[in-house]
């Protein structure tokens, strides 16, 4: 029974936890607890369907036992299915870190509120990596995106407030112009099934209709990811949001726009949209500017959040050139960065989070001497910016390797040169934090604190060893990556 | 006139959208952004429906001596859009009303004046 | 113990002892106790595998694989054998040294200091012992990250500021330029393994070749190839056992020897001598030489003067590489051990006039030869040395460099070899004549120290590592034949 309803667990599980979160309105702890127990059970849901799937064949379920084409279907493919394992193992390590952390910064009476909306999107996002259906995937979009809004208004500064009402217009409208690009495929096909999509869309692939749905697909796909340059709301929605909000947030939901957009470029229309549209020029030429002026605008931040939400703009950069280049290499570089951007973001953005929760700020200024009385955190810390930078044995290295060798097979030599510059410019921005951290000393009358809690530092950690173990062993990753991107090449 | 009168209703949801649009860009009062959010989705809700309508068809509903039927799907899509533009709408509007709590404006430069200037001194 | 496990031991035995350090931090004693004994057990290690190696054993293991095909891995040859050699060694004396030092400066973060220490020098055997430029590469910036601590180990904003040009410069320059030759390589010939003649014939041609070997050369930053030999002058605000060890030894010498390794085991020198590949680095290498000696010259400071020697002796091993000869390549590799003995020296004995008579400047220097004898004394035998007189070890390097300049056809660099070695003669000759020529000047000295009288030098550990590594220095002239004999297998193909 659980065996054959395992493509669609992991989406419901959450689904309905999350009513049950209203239930502890008292017991911000009782909350905390089914969150952390449901994301766990979501991770080990994934881990199967990553298991079954790494054989090679997809799974697919029947929502309601209607067929296909009428009903709607989920579809775990290798591609899906380590997606999904990127969004539950973040979500499970970051509900293990959070409980502390979000009953410093959340009023006591939302605390229940806050976990149920984790929950909605934890739901939602799983939902749009696991479905087959191009209108479901919408609704699993605003889903998460709807909660997704609802805890960056959480933050404790009033400026969350304002984040989150930008973040809401400009993903409304990203949303909207999805469904616009859905109908015109629909208009064309009459399907809204992503199998069926595969075998008409060929016919109609040069119609204006389909060109213009390629288009506005790109467009709201591209604001929800934070495609330079729609990536406004992102920054401050990053920097104001409760601190496990943005490590939940900066290592999986732009993760799953990007699939989305690799699922639109090269399962719907097998990568043949480029020919008819050059969208992977123009996804390369902005992503170019971001990973270079991105980087840059990082350098000149005070508040470490903003910069690194600006840094992420830049990583996403990474990803969408390494899907933009349209090769096996590129793709597995895009795919490989994804899973590796997560694990250091949160690494980092959960470093923050200790920080804000011993001296309730995260400027720069403010984090002088800071190593001395966190040494955890900020080693914490080190790394992650390491990896960041692309340091080898961390993550980044790998990426960076991959998407380097991406670009020299096809002789892009100033792409090459590109990337290389921008991890310079973030070998600045980290180290600015770092030697402040560091070398300063700590400014008299500082108020005497310690080393963040222990419920804190082990889930970090847990993602700093994952920075450091899947730089050292990448079997599982490359390995997954790669035969994702063949079978989207090929396929 | 095929293409002015025969797709009429297409050309409704293109001044509808590009209204709805410009509204979400231009305007600075947020009440007036979110009006303009929900024509943006309306339009797209109307284009939907017309899409789904087959010449000569009726309402998708089954009964005696009806042959041809609209297409239903559509409908059924946009009945689950509607859905989720209600919750934008209404969460947006939630924010709005706690933004006001806070900056005591709805005004979006003048709180971004104040964000800029006042909050970045503090801070 | 089977000579890959030495190998693998020799880069543990400093992580041990690191571990240990941090622990017994609190015992200053103890701290350097267990300094001490890694060191010695490090270079126990070292010394074992040397039998093998010259037998002609070349001890390869893999320790882990990381991309398909790219693995950690381990391989000694005879350069790396005798970059090993040298660091380990000398690193023994360094931490007499430094005991000396840091105590008699009352220097703070004294264990961290000490634990970076053991980490560097653990990266360095890595760096000697990597069997591919992947490792090479990690062990490369580990390293960087290793002694960036210890640069910046005073934390004022001064030495904050050279810190930060430090590591800026070596970051940048191997993540921008070295990694993008090596994806380069890696992409162009599917292994980054060093090979004898090398992996780059018949897959990169024409003007590529000189353009790839630019990325190299310019992205190891730690050659101090000029213009990116900044970093050198700016390490000079670290407390001196760093300045003598590691930038003259570990740092620099890793930097260089990763010259010869990318000439001999990924170009292959012949490769790059049939297209001429490497002219430019010929001219770029002399000209750091020629043009750091007159910067040299000019700086008062003496361990800025000291630095920019450094520069111009790095670029005495790049020109024996660029020259692509068998003669230059066992030059550079031997002027690798003769020019390290040397400088160290001359960094401990700048440290000592420091710590005896808190001097850092050389126009402070008058007389302080009758003060400090023995240390001046050594400082006389090491610039010898380093300007390559006989009968200490630095003639020999020399003569084998001038050799391969002359079996390239390339007399100029012969004429190169001759005027840097007056140079350098001349900015390091008025430091002794100075010290023990002019009378000691009472204004410069003053009021504190117009009183004392008769022998003042720095504490007895200085002492004895001062006049070890001088004396190292001279016995290095009588085994230099064994050093070559060392080397050259890797010229052989």
């Amino acid at each position: 029974m659980i065996a054959a309803n395992l493509p669609i667990l992991h989406v419901i599980i959450p689904l309905i936890g999350a009513p049950l979160g209203l239930m502890f309105r008292r017991s911000p702890a009782g909350a905390w607890l089914l969150a952390l127990i449901i994301s766990w059970v979501t991770l080990a849901d994934s881990l199967a369907l990553l298991l079954i799937v790494s054989g090679g064949e997809a799974v697919s379920y029947e929502i309601g036992n209607w067929a296909a084409p009428w009903g709607i279907e989920y579809r775990v493919d290798m591609l899906a299915a380590y997606v999904i394992v990127i969004v539950s193992g973040i979500g499970a390590v970051t509900m293990l870190y959070a409980r502390q952390s979000v009953e410093a910064e959340i009023p006591r009476d939302r605390i229940y509120l806050f976990y149920t909306m984790y929950l909605l999107t934890l739901s939602g996002l799983l939902g749009i990596a696991t479905t087959g259906d191009t209108f479901n995937l919408f609704v699993f979009l605003e889903i998460s995106s709807l909660s997704t809004y609802v805890m960056v208004s959480l933050g404790a500064e009033r400026r969350a407030l304002t984040a989150a009402f930008r973040y809401l217009v400009l993903g409304t409208v990203g949303a909207t112009f999805y469904v616009i690009g859905v109908g015109l495929m629909y208009q064309m096909t009459g399907t809204l099934n992503m199998a069926d999509l595969v075998d008409r869309l060929p016919e109609v692939a040069e119609t204006r209709t389909i060109l213009a749905a390629v288009a506005f697909l790109t467009v709201g796909i591209g604001l929800k990811l934070g495609l330079f340059p729609v990536h406004v709301w992102l920054p401050n929605a990053y920097t104001y949001a409760p601190s496990v909000v943005t490590a939940f947030l900066a290592a999986t939901a732009t993760k799953v726009a990007v699939y989305v957009l690799v699922r639109i470029y090269y399962t719907l229309f097998k990568g043949g949209v480029f020919e008819t549209l050059p969208v992977d020029e123009i996804l390369l030429a902005l992503s170019i500017v971001a990973i270079i002026a991105m980087s840059a605008v990082a350098i000149f931040q005070t508040n470490v959040k903003r910069l690194l939400a600006y840094s992420s703009v830049a990583q996403i950069g990474y990803m969408l050139i390494g899907i933009s280049l349209v090769t096996i290499t590129g793709l597995t570089a895009g795919i490989l960065h994804l899973f590796n951007h997560a694990l250091m973001k949160g690494a980092l953005f959960l470093a923050l989070g200790c920080v804000f929760f011993r001296i309730r700020s995260v400027n720069v200024d403010d984090m002088a001497g800071l190593a001395k009385v966190m040494p955890w955190t900020m080693a914490a810390f080190v790394t992650g910016g390491l990896s960041l930078i692309g340091i080898p044995l961390t993550v980044g290295f790998v990426s960076k390797w991959y998407l380097i060798l991406a670009s020299l097979e096809k002789e892009w030599w100033l792409l090459a040169a590109a990337i290389l510059f921008s991890s310079l410019l973030a070998v600045i921005y980290m180290w600015r934090v770092i030697e402040v951290a560091y070398f300063r000393e700590r400014p008299a009358g500082a108020a005497a604190i310690g080393e963040a809690p222990l419920a804190m530092l082990v889930p970090m950690w847990m993602l700093v060893g994952a920075n450091v173990y899947f730089g050292i062993d990448t079997d599982l990753t490359v390995g997954t990556a790669r035969a994702a991107a063949e079978l989207l090449m090929g396929g | 006139m095929e293409t002015v009168i025969g797709l009429f209703n297409y050309w409704i949801v293109i001044v509808l959208m590009m209204a709805g649009f410009y509204i979400v860009i231009a305007q600075e009062n947020m009440i007036k952004k979110m009006v303009g959010l929900s024509i943006f989705q309306v339009a797209v809700f109307v284009f939907y429906i017309s899409m789904s309508n087959v010449f000569g068809g009726t309402a998708p509903i089954a009964a005696e001596g009806f042959t041809l039927y609209s297409n239903p799907l559509p409908h059924v899509l946009i009945l689950t859009a509607i859905v989720v533009g209600v919750a934008t709408t209404a969460l947006g509007l939630a924010l709005i009303v706690r933004i006001k709590e806070e900056f005591g404006t709805i005004e979006d430069d003048r709180i971004r004046d104040m964000e800029e200037h006042g909050e970045e001194s503090e801070a | 113990m089977t000579p890959e496990t030495l190998s693998q031991l020799a880069i543990a035995v400093p992580l041990i002892g690191s571990v240990f350090i941090l622990l017994a931090g609190k015992w200053p004693n103890l701290r350097e106790t267990v300094t001490l004994t890694t060191a010695v057990i490090m270079f126990i290690t070292v010394v074992s595998i040397t039998p093998a190696v010259l037998a002609g054993a070349r001890p390869d293991v893999v320790l882990w694989e990381i991309l398909p095909g790219l693995a950690i891995r381990l391989t000694i040859e005879p350069l790396g054998m005798l970059f090993g050699l040298v660091s380990s060694g000398l690193w023994i004396i360094n931490s007499v040294y430094s005991i000396g030092y840091m105590r008699g400066n009352r220097e703070a973060h004294q264990t961290r200091f000490y634990f970076f220490f053991a980490i560097a020098l653990a990266s360095a055997a890595g760096v000697a012992f990597s069997g591919n430029m992947l490792t090479l590469f990690i062990f490369y910036e580990i390293l960087t990250l290793s002694t960036y601590p210890l640069v910046a180990h005073h934390g004022d904003p001064a030495t904050m500021r050279s810190a930060r040009t430090y590591v800026g410069i070596l970051l940048s320059t191997s993540i921008g330029l070295l990694l993008f030759g090596m994806i380069w390589t890696w992409q162009a010939t599917g292994t980054l393994d060093f090979k004898q003649g090398g992996i780059l014939e018949g897959k990169v041609e024409g003007v590529m070749v000189a353009v790839l070997l630019a990325l190299y050369m310019f992205g190891i930053g730690k050659a101090a190839l000029m213009p990116v030999h900044r970093w050198l002058p700016a390490a000079m605000v670290a407390p001196t056992p760093v300045s003598a060890l590691l930038h003259a030894v570990a740092v620099v010498k890793a930097g260089v020897f990763t010259v010869l390794k990318v000439v001999v085991y990924i170009f292959g020198y012949e490769f790059l001598a049939e297209t001429s590949a490497s002219d430019w680095l010929m001219i770029a290498a002399a000209g750091t030489l020629l043009f750091s000696s007159i910067v040299a010259m000019r700086k008062d400071n003496l361990k800025a003067r000291l630095a920019y020697s450094t520069v111009s002796q790095l670029s005495y091993i790049v020109l024996g590489a660029a020259l692509a000869t068998a003669a230059g390549i066992v030059g550079g590799g031997m002027h690798l051990a003769m020019h390290a003995m040397g400088k160290i020296t001359l960094f401990f004995c700048a440290g000592a006039i420091y710590t005896a008579a808190h001097k850092t400047e050389i126009s402070q220097l008058n007389g302080i030869g009758r003060t400090m004898p023995i240390t001046m004394g050594a400082f006389a035998v090491a610039s010898l040395s380093i300007i390559g007189i006989p009968p200490l070890g630095g003639t020999w390097s020399k003569f084998h460099l001038m050799m391969g300049a002359a079996e390239a056809d390339q007399i100029i660099y012969v004429a190169v070899f001759m005027l840097s070695s007056l140079l350098s003669a001349a900015y390091l000759i008025p430091v002794v004549t100075r010290a023990f020529l002019r009378p000691p000047d009472a204004k410069s000295m003053g009021a504190a120290a117009t009183a004392e009288s008769g022998i003042r030098e720095a504490p007895l550990p200085c002492l004895i590592a001062i006049c070890a590594t001088a004396a190292g220095a001279f016995a290095l002239f009588f085994y230099a034949g064994d050093i070559a004999r060392l080397l050259e297998p890797i010229t052989a193909n």
